[in-house]
């Protein structure tokens, strides 16, 4: 986000208080006020959608954070190959859809009230509150993970932001013949391939920059969670020698002075330590009472993604319980806004919801040009009363390519322009 | 050959008072992750399917659905859809100014 594009998102970003008194914020009727919680791709998505499908609509955002920074193509910010400022983009152009931008934190909801708190003070009233949450770390799973973060040592960028740049300095600034260890938690997790693709493009890096330099992967599960078959060609043709995989190793415990890390069974010492800890809903997911499932994720009635637990709160994106065989995934957090925005115009109408068919598909790089995918189509099935993948439909990459890799470029500059304005 | 507003209206379904035009624009919605919102692409290596006529934008899904136009993914894609569904983002995207 550039200087100019930051004060004017401040600009026009106004506080809880000034919206309140303003009343509402569209002229003529109004047909209903939503709040919309978190803009990334559900969230931005669900605001700029419920203003396309019905401008009666008034819809506010609350974000945090001054710009929106992509999880999707950061991993290539760590490998060098992009920067920051290629995955990063401004909130503002929401506004041409009519959207209110409010930059704070919501902190709480009060659902027989209808209306969210600010950490600013004040509070929000709604019609039908949207929450997009993120994920956020169940740190205490690994011992000594939260301390030796904190003190900057051992990182996660696992959300797209300052941990990215700092990661890369690491990284750079590790010696060749040095140790890269990457810790993979337990599925379900945000970005299934996530960490497989880091894992290649920091490879990659390394074979240029520091050819004696190892990745040592770590991953809780038994085997590769997402695309294995690709990424296992992709590490056995390209990075021999480089990329050492071990299955079935979970972190229980970090010390972050000596960048030791205790799996079950033994120990790993690494040069750059980056732990990938367990995750689950964000936290105002779990304030609002949101959180259904295992203390971690909110189940949702896939034909509206209201959640099963607070009427009137629809959930999206990484937070919720997946549907079968549905990734943690910013496409299908960008479509399960679309659900969200198309129920609530239809509730606000007075009309039935009726389900819709969505689509998912990720990109990950296993080299600075290469890339491979997963796509998937999913439909309601009135049987099981969920989202099912489409018989026959989807799959993966035929092989890595270099034309995946800017299919890959070209879906993230869509995405970030549907989901953004 | 049936009217696009009635192939849409079946596809509405439980539904009734959504408008066809409506419901298509719903069906439509999730190809914008990479053709862009309302089928505008954003960059010049995807196709921009707002404006494509109907029945050539049909013909190509199909070949896609049915093995008969090579493709890195929409032939993945194609298969999650009907003929039905097919002929409702077709006629949808053709309506759409380009």
């Amino acid at each position: 986000m550039s200087a100019f594009e930051r004060r004017d998102f401040l600009k026009f970003s106004a506080s809880a208080a000034a919206l309140a008194a303003a009343g509402c914020a569209t002229t003529g009727r109004s047909r209903g006020r939503v709040v919309v919680v978190g803009g990334g791709f559900g969230g931005a998505t669900a605001a700029k959608y419920l203003r396309l499908w019905d401008p009666q609509i008034e819809v506010t955002l609350v974000e945090r954070e001054a710009s929106f920074v992509s999880c999707p193509l950061s991993n290539l910010v760590l490998a060098g190959f992009a920067g920051m400022q290629d995955i990063s983009r401004g909130l503002g152009a929401l506004r041409s859809y009519g959207v209110q931008l409010v930059r704070d934190e919501a902190v709480g909801v009060d659902a027989a009230k209808r209306s969210v708190r600010l950490a600013r003070g004040g509070a929000l009233p709604y019609d039908r509150l949207v929450v997009s949450p993120s994920v956020d770390f169940n740190f205490g799973e690994v011992e000594g993970f939260e301390a030796a973060m904190q003190s900057g040592r051992v990182l996660h960028a696992w959300r797209a932001g300052p941990q990215t740049v700092a990661l890369r300095r690491q990284l750079e600034q590790m010696a060749d013949g040095g140790v890269y260890a990457l810790s993979i938690p337990l599925a379900p997790y945000r970005c299934p391939p996530g960490p497989y693709e880091r894992a290649c493009v920091v490879a990659a890096y390394f074979k240029r920059a520091k050819p004696r330099a190892k990745v040592l992967v770590l991953d809780a599960n038994p085997d590769v969670t997402s695309k294995a078959g690709l990424f296992k060609s992709a590490w056995k043709d390209l990075y021999g020698g480089i990329i050492d995989y071990r299955p079935n190793s979970r972190a229980v415990a970090v010390d972050g002075a000596s960048r030791l890390l205790r799996l079950e069974l033994d120990d790993v010492k690494a040069d750059v330590l980056n732990v990938v800890p367990p995750q689950r809903a964000g936290d105002i997911a779990v304030k609002a009472g949101l959180v259904t499932t295992n203390n971690r994720w909110c189940d949702v009635d896939w034909r509206t993604m209201e959640s099963k637990a607070v009427k009137g709160v629809h959930v999206l994106g990484d937070a919720t319980l997946s549907a079968p065989a549905m990734p943690k995934s910013a496409s299908m957090a960008n479509n399960h806004a679309k659900i969200a925005a198309a129920a609530i115009v239809d509730l606000l109408n007075g009309r039935e919801p009726a389900p819709l068919k969505i689509l998912n598909t990720c990109y990950s790089f296993v080299s600075r040009t290469e890339a491979i995918r997963v796509s998937s189509v999913h439909e309601w099935e009135a049987g099981q009363g969920t989202l099912v993948p489409v018989k026959g439909s989807g799959g993966v990459s035929a092989a890595r390519s270099e034309d995946e890799g800017r299919f890959a470029w070209n879906w993230a500059k869509s995405i970030w322009a549907d989901s953004l304005g | 050959m049936i009217p696009r507003v009635l192939l849409a209206a079946a596809l509405a379904g439980a539904a009734p008072l959504l408008a066809a035009q409506d419901s298509a624009s719903r069906l439509a919605a999730p190809c914008a992750i990479c053709h862009g919102s309302g089928g505008h692409a954003v960059t010049k290596d995807v196709t921009t399917l707002a404006g494509i006529p109907q029945d050539h934008l049909a013909k190509q899904l199909r070949d896609f659905r049915d093995g008969k136009r090579p493709a890195t993914v929409m032939h993945q894609i194609a298969k999650g859809y009907s003929d039905a569904q097919i002929d409702a983002l077709a006629a949808w995207f053709a309506a759409q100014k380009r």
